[in-house]
């Protein structure tokens, strides 16, 4: 139907766009209550209402489920791939509205405008997944993009922030560039844009070794690289992720990811499945990059959120594996692996957030004793460091396993103990983070000579601390640019909420894995190239 | 019926009980938890029959249907006496945790929860039959073992999360190499058109294809010799000893090392022939290695532990050993002995705790001495500990290593067993040693000349009436054992040749009939895998067994002790009916099952 239907003005499915409307339309409201002079409109309406449009998107995306056609003249896909992936992204969202709930970024942004910007982001993200096209999905890409570069730098008065959104915004730009230039190459080679168009002029013309085909696969391999963070071309997220301000890295961490990993499944196991042959020992050599990278790169962190962007490095390349074998398997391990890492992820940045409002700094030494302080914080971040780890009973050992046999039954069986040899090198810092967690005294911080520490460790103290009196010198952790903003008595119920619902969930989803996966089990329908 | 759903999740719910429970009472929420587990496990062991079905109480459900995993629960010969053993070293753990600080530490209920989760991942990896559930509790019970010794261990913060973190990694590499195993198993012993099926007993029967066996193998033999450990990769134990508390220390040394030799018997040998015919030589080398390093190491530290320590690789070194002659009185032999080491280790750790306490916490053996003046009832104790565990003639030990050394005999190289056997010289002397530096000699200065206490000396009470118990009836655990080690080593029997089965079948001739793979009776599959394995240049089952041609090496194999003139038919298939000489019953060709178990084999199931 959609050759046919070019020359006259497209027909719009509304009910199957209605989860993008609703993030669109939930950004222009945003927004404008933002601009009310009320407190209580921008500081709780302005929430409510993006979480409102985050799970209205989800609710839309559960009810158009069963569909499975295209929209727009085929340049957006409705399929449960896509709609498991605005799901996903949806559920980030919340998270990280949820994290936002008294921090500074939003304030100092201005409320309307940071919610705003974090639903357009999502509405790209849903693009994003949904594109079955390539303008569709460079659209995508930066309707996703642009406003995390603007995000990050949210926190106006931490050099930090500022640094890290516009390091994001130039390699994101580079990436983007490469992309696009990638993009050019493959439809020189095909002459289409349309991904199923794509797939059948490779499979009709044997396009798997055309030089130009060739050329522009590997630039769109590098492109989504630098947008999923996977090494080696991965130098920007450490700093990036421990300069924005820990909502928006936590949004990024998992709308990036879900998007990305989404975008990397349509585009290679769909429409250039034909090159497979070409592209599948790249990826798996990118892959393996990424977990030795990763996982050895985040050994030596002592800031929690430079651990996690380390280690999301890893976790980029076990998803990766998924693609790489480009097998029904495959793709379903890949999606159960990205939901269930935003499920993981987001309790591991509910209980930073929360310790970085209490303490000034993300290091991993403002989490010593939190076992005693708060243990439904402790419980959480142990569950979700387990999860991210693989330990069975959480959902992390599940999804490892789908990974691992989806390894093997692709013939790809040093790929998977690659992974696993990484995941033993993982173990070594999540285990560590968690021994801070139970093994420390909660003044086990007051060991520190400095006595100006002290204020950190009284259990209830609400932390006035910033980083700069803390004088002991958490290298990467302490914010050297100074006036660090700490929210003094703010609000850490949300953040206890979010960690207590996604740890339960970690459990809950490890020892009952059934549900999700039968879930899961419909995104194949989504890349019908994989049974040609 | 009694359904092993509730013996596997009680302990953990009793932990997460505790939580609800004010933190001065939790430890005896703990002790009534495993108590129940015990008294369960009991129940199981007189309900047992010995030559009744393979599975009994089988528990099976669908838990990732996705992936064909499933949820099967079952108690078979292997593990009912290892169920025994696990659930008596968590109810004396959890009663000695009561008696000691631990139990009224502020954070006891940390204690007790994690004693409870570590107790169902044990009995989960010993009752599950499928083998991705067998990797998820193998792999989650170590878990448990990081809190406990993060949070209560000895030294410093810093130095036992090292240490911890140190153990779970080395273990965790074999442990994550045996998972990417466990689903290539799985998923190339699957044929084509067929759905996955991670059932243990399923992939035996269907295969695994020869060539993947070497590799495969190898991860599963690397993480049951890191979790031992055998020499060279031990290097985690040492520290991790140290670190850990003593009463968790017991349970981790006693029982959760055994659980890496019922792997051996019920994963790698049964569904790896192949892979274990030709790398056995490799495992067997290193668990005598691991006897005599253990043994010269156990007998020059002067850290207590340390002994006890090194003395458990040793004591594993000889049950490997036993496993790996593939021979069945070898294989049950192991399984006594994992039952005897275990208790015995229960007993020793607890006298180090007692003897420590004296001391003032030195657990140096330069300290020590002076217990059997001072405090007679302890050393009395002591001493049949210390006797079980150099294998004293008249404990169960002496016949565990006797069988294990029989077979090892027979089995594999007879200078093997010989060099092994310098193993059991070398027990009695560090074992003597640690008992005389404790109990004999002058009185260290530290030391305050004190007999234990009523709760001690009641709590060293117990390994010491359960040593004397299976003393008395160590037959118990091998009948149970019998059949099983039989099923067990019988694929990997077949593949290492002919003599092989022939002395199995001199010593044991009911082995013959043990389903499912009788080895008058070998399947055709065995037959068409054999070739490949014979085409090959390398390996040493190949080297030591000339005979490679499957059809004329299974004929010499069964004729002589069969008696019976199967010369062509019998060795070219196994499809038709085979009367068997020695029973009169009649073999059903299609289930391989002797359609009755013969009468002489009742004897123990009507108990």
């Amino acid at each position: 139907m959609s050759t046919l239907a070019v020359t006259e003005a497209p027909h719009i499915d509304w009910a199957g766009i209605s989860s993008l409307i609703a993030l669109f339309g939930g950004a222009v409201v945003v927004l404008l209550v933002g601009l009310l002079r009320a407190r209580f409109a921008r500081l709780t309406l302005v929430p409510v209402l993006t979480i409102v449009a985050f799970a209205a998107s989800i609710g839309l995306a559960i009810w158009q489920w069963d569909e499975d056609t295209s929209l727009m003249s085929g340049a957006l896909g409705l399929d449960p791939l896509a709609m498991i992936g605005v799901v996903g992204i949806g559920v980030a969202g919340i998270a990280a509205v949820l994290l936002s709930i008294g921090a500074t970024a939003p304030r100092e942004a201005a409320h309307g405008e940071y919610h705003a910007m974090m639903l357009v982001a999502a509405a790209g993200g849903a693009m994003f997944v949904g594109a079955e096209n390539l303008i569709t999905t460079f659209i995508g890409l930066e309707l996703l993009s642009i406003p995390l570069y603007v995000l990050a730098a949210t926190e106006l008065h931490r050099r930090r922030s500022l640094e890290s959104g516009l390091k994001y915004l130039i390699v994101g730009s580079v990436g983007s560039a490469t992309l696009l230039y990638g993009f050019a190459l493959i439809f020189g080679a095909t002459g289409s844009l349309d991904y199923a168009a794509i797939a059948d002029q490779v499979a009709a013309k044997g396009l798997g070794d055309d030089p130009l085909m060739l050329g522009g696969v590997a630039m769109v391999v590098v492109g989504l690289a630098f947008k999923s963070s996977v090494a080696p071309f991965h130098q920007w997220t450490p700093d990036v992720y421990e300069g924005a301000p820990t909502p928006v890295t936590a949004f990024m961490a998992t709308a990036t990811k879900v998007a990305a990993l989404i975008a990397f499944l349509r585009l290679f196991d769909g429409a250039l499945i034909g090159a497979s042959d070409a592209w599948g020992p790249a990826l798996a050599a990118l892959a393996s990059i990424a977990i030795i990278v990763g996982n050895v790169g985040a050994l030596g962190q002592s800031s929690m959120k430079r651990l996690l962007a380390f280690s999301s490095i890893a976790q980029a390349g076990y998803m990766l594996v998924g693609v790489v074998v480009a097998t029904k398997l495959g793709v379903q391990a890949t999606v159960f692996y990205v939901l269930t890492y935003v499920v993981m992820t987001a309790a591991a940045f509910a209980v930073i957030e929360a310790a970085e409002r209490e303490s000034g700094h993300d290091g991993i030494s403002a989490l010593a004793g939190l076992g005693r302080r708060r243990p439904l914080h402790a419980i959480a971040l142990t569950l979700s460091m387990l999860g991210l780890a693989g330990v069975p009973a959480t959902v992390g050992f599940v999804a490892k396993l789908r990974i691992v046999q989806a390894a093997v039954d692709g013939d790809y069986s040093w790929l998977a103990i690659v992974l696993v040899v990484g995941s033993m090198i993982s173990f070594v810092y999540y285990l560590r983070v968690v021994a801070r967690l139970w093994t420390d005294e909660p003044a086990g911080v007051a060991v520190a000579p400095q006595s100006q520490a002290v204020e950190v460790e009284a259990p209830e103290a609400v932390a006035t601390t910033t980083a700069v009196a803390d004088p002991k010198g958490l290298p990467a952790a302490a914010v050297p640019g100074g006036g660090a903003v700490v929210v003094t008595g703010a609000t850490i119920l949300p953040m206890t909420v979010l960690a207590v619902v996604a740890g339960a969930a970690i459990v809950v989803l490890g020892v009952i894995p059934g549900p999700l996966m039968t879930v899961v089990e419909d995104v194949a329908r989504a890349v019908p190239e994989l049974f040609r | 019926m009694l359904h092993l759903s509730i013996l596997l999740w009680l302990p953990a719910l009793f932990g997460l009980l505790g939580l609800l429970v004010p933190a001065r009472h939790v430890r005896w929420v703990g002790v009534l938890g495993a108590v129940l587990a015990l008294a369960f496990s009991i129940v199981l062991v007189l309900d047992f029959e010995p030559h009744g079905s393979a599975f009994q109480h089988v528990t099976d459900t669908t838990w990732i249907s996705a992936l064909g995993v499933r949820y099967q629960l079952a108690v078979t010969g292997l593990n009912v006496w290892l169920v025994l053993l696990t659930t008596v070293g968590f109810a004396f753990s959890s009663l000695w945790i009561a008696t000691t600080s631990l139990g009224t530490d502020p954070r006891a209920k940390h204690v007790i929860l994690h004693l409870g989760i570590a107790q169902t991942a044990v009995l989960g990896a010993l009752l599950a039959q499928d083998l991705i559930l067998f990797v998820a509790f193998f792999d989650l019970m170590l878990i448990p073992f990081f809190f406990l010794t993060a949070q209560f261990g000895n030294g410093t913060n810093e130095e036992r999360v090292r240490a911890t973190i140190k153990m779970i990694v080395y273990t965790l590499v074999g442990s994550l190499l045996m998972l990417v195993a466990a689903i290539a198993v799985g998923v190339l012993a699957t044929p084509d058109g067929q759905a996955v099926s991670y059932n243990i007993q399923e992939i035996a029967q269907r295969g695994v294809p020869e060539g993947s066996q070497g590799w495969l193998f190898a991860c599963f033999a690397a993480a049951f010799l890191v979790k031992m450990p055998a020499f060279p990769i031990h290097g985690w134990l040492a520290d991790g000893y140290k670190a850990m508390p003593l009463p968790i220390l017991a349970v981790f040394s006693g029982v959760l090392s055994k659980v890496a030799v019922y792997g051996f018997l019920q994963i790698a040998l049964p569904i790896l022939p192949q892979g274990t015919a030709d790398l056995r030589w490799v495992v067997l080398i290193l668990a005598v290695l691991s006897i005599l390093y253990a043994s010269s190491l156990a007998l020059t530290t002067f850290n207590a532990r340390l002994v006890l320590a090194y003395s458990s690789v040793a004591q594993l070194g000889f049950i490997t050993l036993g496993v790996m002659s593939l021979r069945p009185d070898g294989a049950s032999g192991a399984l006594l002995q994992s039952v005897n080491h275990g208790v015995a280790v229960f007993g020793a750790f607890l006298a180090v705790a007692i003897l420590g306490r004296r001391t003032g916490g030195s657990e140096d053996l330069r300290d020590m001495g002076g217990a059997a003046t001072k405090m007679p009832v302890f050393a009395v104790l002591f001493i049949v500990v210390t006797y079980a565990v150099l294998a004293m003639p008249g404990t169960a030990n002496f016949v565990g290593e006797f069988l294990i050394l029989r077979g090892a005999w027979e089995g594999t190289a007879q200078g093997l067993a010989i060099v092994a056997s310098l193993g059991v010289a070398l027990a009695a002397v560090y074992a003597l040693r640690l008992f005389i530096r404790g109990s004999h000699n002058r009185v260290a200065a530290k030391v305050e000349p004190r007999e234990g206490t009523r709760p001690e000396l009641a709590l060293m009470a117990i390994p010491v009436v359960l040593i004397a118990a299976l003393a008395f009836h160590p037959q118990q655990t091998v009948k149970a054992a019998d059949d099983a080690t039989t099923r067990a080593v019988q694929r990997a029997a077949i593949v290492v040749g002919p003599d092989h089965v022939r002395k199995i079948l001199e010593a044991d001739p009911s082995a013959r009939n043990i389903a499912p793979e009788p080895f008058a009776d070998v399947p055709p599959s065995a037959g068409t895998v054999r070739p490949i394995g014979g085409a090959r240049t390398t390996g040493p089952a190949s080297q030591s067994d000339p005979a490679t041609d499957p059809n004329t090496g299974r004929a010499v194999g069964v004729d002589p002790s069969t008696g019976q003139a199967t010369t062509p038919s019998g060795g070219a298939a196994g499809s038709t009916v085979q009367v068997d000489p020695s029973t009169g019953q009649t073999v059903d060709p299609s289930t391989g099952q002797p359609v009755e178990p013969p009468s002489a084999q009742t004897e123990g199931a009507g108990r």
